[in-house]
């Protein structure tokens, strides 16, 4: 388990933090999206659910959009878009 | 195919949790078919069960509500807490009105803000608090469940130690033990934690606000000042200032405006307490239950004519782990690490090392055998209430630990230990239980525990930043 954070395709970044607690997931996703440009698209895969409601807040708190969700069997697919 | 999998799983999930449930109802009627008063026991069971299913819905943590205030400045989780001491106390009140409160007031002193601040750099590393560690352990996460297994031995062990520890402590403290008439067998004189204990800590004071005014056990001291003054004013002035300095930016930008008028203030206030319906709910929850676990206890130590579980036990032929005064630790309302040191400290007295000549184990709280350990199923409720949460909720996953969070739970675990001791409780029993019942010392807790996270965030994001430098598996973060 290590995190990983890739560049997948023009504007489109993959973060996977799986394995990870509080507050590795947050921490680590308000990182990448400082890294990225106004328009690009951030994959973020995780799998510890108290993450997801403070990584909800701080997308609402900066703007980014939240465009996609697939959840299922403890693990969360996210996608969001920075502002 | 995809919606179908989707409500497979849903339905399994539900069944698993279905199965949890039905496992606790079984140990529930098994536990009354051998005593009618393990009843007393139960209420602490089910209890434990609704705290770790609203823990787990609201994802509610207290060590998130310090912790993303200085890492994400997210507030979600502080303002929950808010919404959860303010309905806490309000039930408290009529709980103490009722004439069946069982809080007892924690000693004021510097230890509070210290143990305070120890625990909350220690909770930056955990990824949770005490009683978030045990919810998450319910989701399936071993890591968290090594997080209480460290909590568990470091304070079996901090109350337990003697020689080099006792250089730790002032002469003065180790005069003023040795001047209070205490049982041989304790030998309060050795051991620092004794000597903190009986040097130190019993020579302070501690009060709820009506009993520092004389207001004591009546209403207005009760309604004021308990309720008003040290839980409901002190919330407010905290949701106000969270508002301005991590909600409103963002409020005003999806406004469109750049000023508000007081009404649109107050619109974006109640915007900031309901931005996740889930933690708010959840704060509800917890608040209106704590409050009636400390009725329901109160009611039935009426019933039962005790004053405390231990005296129960003895009624019941089970005399083995008691403290030196007949008790077992029995809060009579929602405490987590003191049982935790519980479990601790009886493996280490099944392995052969004493762990009952202090005063922590020996005078106070006893060392009974886990399974008869109230305070302890109410932990072990949590556990189970947030698996059948998340079970329910397809949110359950076996997760074990790599050695970098291993490394976390453990040293993170040992400080939580160390400031809990130290502070005379954890975020519940030194903080959301004392201030809900208008004990002010609470809030001296929180503050040390805001210091100590603030710092810790410092040093945990320190930490990444080195670690994401070294990451050879992708991109620099």
């Amino acid at each position: 388990m290590a995190m990983s954070f890739n560049k997948t395709a023009d504007g489109e970044w993959k973060l996977d933090v799986c394995g990870y607690t509080c507050p590795h997931p947050q921490m680590y996703t308000k990182k990448a999206l400082q890294k990225l440009e106004s328009g690009d698209v951030l994959t973020l895969v995780f799998d510890n659910p108290s993450s997801g409601e403070s990584i909800m807040a701080m997308c609402d708190a900066e703007g980014n959009d939240l465009v996609d969700r697939q959840e299922g069997s403890g693990s969360f697919i996210w996608k969001i878009r920075k502002a | 195919m995809v919606t179908e999998s989707a409500n497979f799983l849903m339905q399994k999930g539900s069944l698993k949790a279905m199965g949890v449930l039905l496992f606790v109802i079984a140990g529930s009627l098994w536990a009354l078919s051998i005593d009618s008063r393990f009843l007393y026991l139960l209420v602490y069971v089910w209890f434990g069960v609704i705290y770790g299913m609203f823990l787990q819905y609201g994802r509610f943590c207290m060590a998130s509500a310090v912790r993303d205030l200085f890492a994400v400045k997210v507030p979600r989780m502080a303002v929950g807490m808010m919404i959860a001491v303010a309905l806490y106390s309000i039930v408290a009140a009529i709980v103490t009105l009722s004439g069946f409160s069982t809080f007892h007031s924690n000693a004021m002193g510097w230890h509070v803000m210290i143990g305070g601040a120890i625990f909350g750099f220690g909770i930056v590393f955990t990824g949770g608090c005490a009683s978030g560690s045990l919810y998450k352990t319910g989701e399936g996460n071993m890591n968290s469940l090594l997080v209480v297994l460290s909590i568990s031995f470091a304070q079996a062990i901090i109350v337990s130690a003697t020689g080099w520890w006792d250089s730790l402590v002032p002469q003065s403290w180790i005069d003023s033990a040795a001047a209070k008439d205490m049982p041989a067998e304790l030998s309060v004189t050795q051991g620092w934690f004794d000597i903190f204990t009986a040097g130190y800590v019993w020579d302070l004071k501690g009060a709820t606000t009506a009993e520092i005014f004389g207001w004591a056990d009546t209403t207005f001291g009760i309604v004021v000042l308990n309720t008003l003054l040290t839980a409901i004013f002190p919330v407010a002035i905290l949701l106000v200032l969270l508002y301005a300095f991590y909600y409103r930016k963002g409020y005003l930008r999806r406004s469109g405006k750049t000023a508000l008028s007081m009404g649109e203030e107050m619109a974006g206030m109640w915007a900031m307490c309901t931005s996740s319906k889930n933690t708010a709910l959840a704060g509800i929850g917890l608040g209106i239950f704590a409050g009636l676990h400390m009725y329901v206890t109160g009611a039935l130590r009426e019933h039962y004519g005790i004053m405390n579980f231990g005296e129960m036990l003895v009624a019941m032929g089970y005399t083995n782990g008691l403290s030196l005064q007949e008790t077992v630790f029995d809060p009579g309302y929602w405490y987590i690490t003191t049982q935790e040191a519980q479990w601790g400290g009886w493996v280490m007295q099944q392995l052969g090392i004493n762990t009952m000549e202090n005063i922590f184990f020996g005078l106070d709280n006893g060392l009974p055998n886990p399974l008869l350990n109230a305070p302890g199923f109410m932990s072990i409720g949590i556990i189970l209430g947030a698996a059948v949460m998340a079970l329910s909720r397809r949110e359950f996953k076996w997760k074990l630990p790599s050695w970098e969070t291993a490394f976390f739970a453990i040293v993170g675990g040992i400080l939580m230990g160390l400031g809990a001791r130290i502070g005379m409780g954890c975020n519940i029993g030194a903080f959301f239980a004392t201030v809900t019942n208008g004990d002010p010392s609470g809030w001296v807790f929180l503050f040390g525990m805001v210091i100590g996270a603030y710092v810790g965030v410092k040093a945990f994001t320190k930490w990444m930043d080195w670690n994401a430098s070294r990451n050879s598996s992708g991109c620099d973060l």
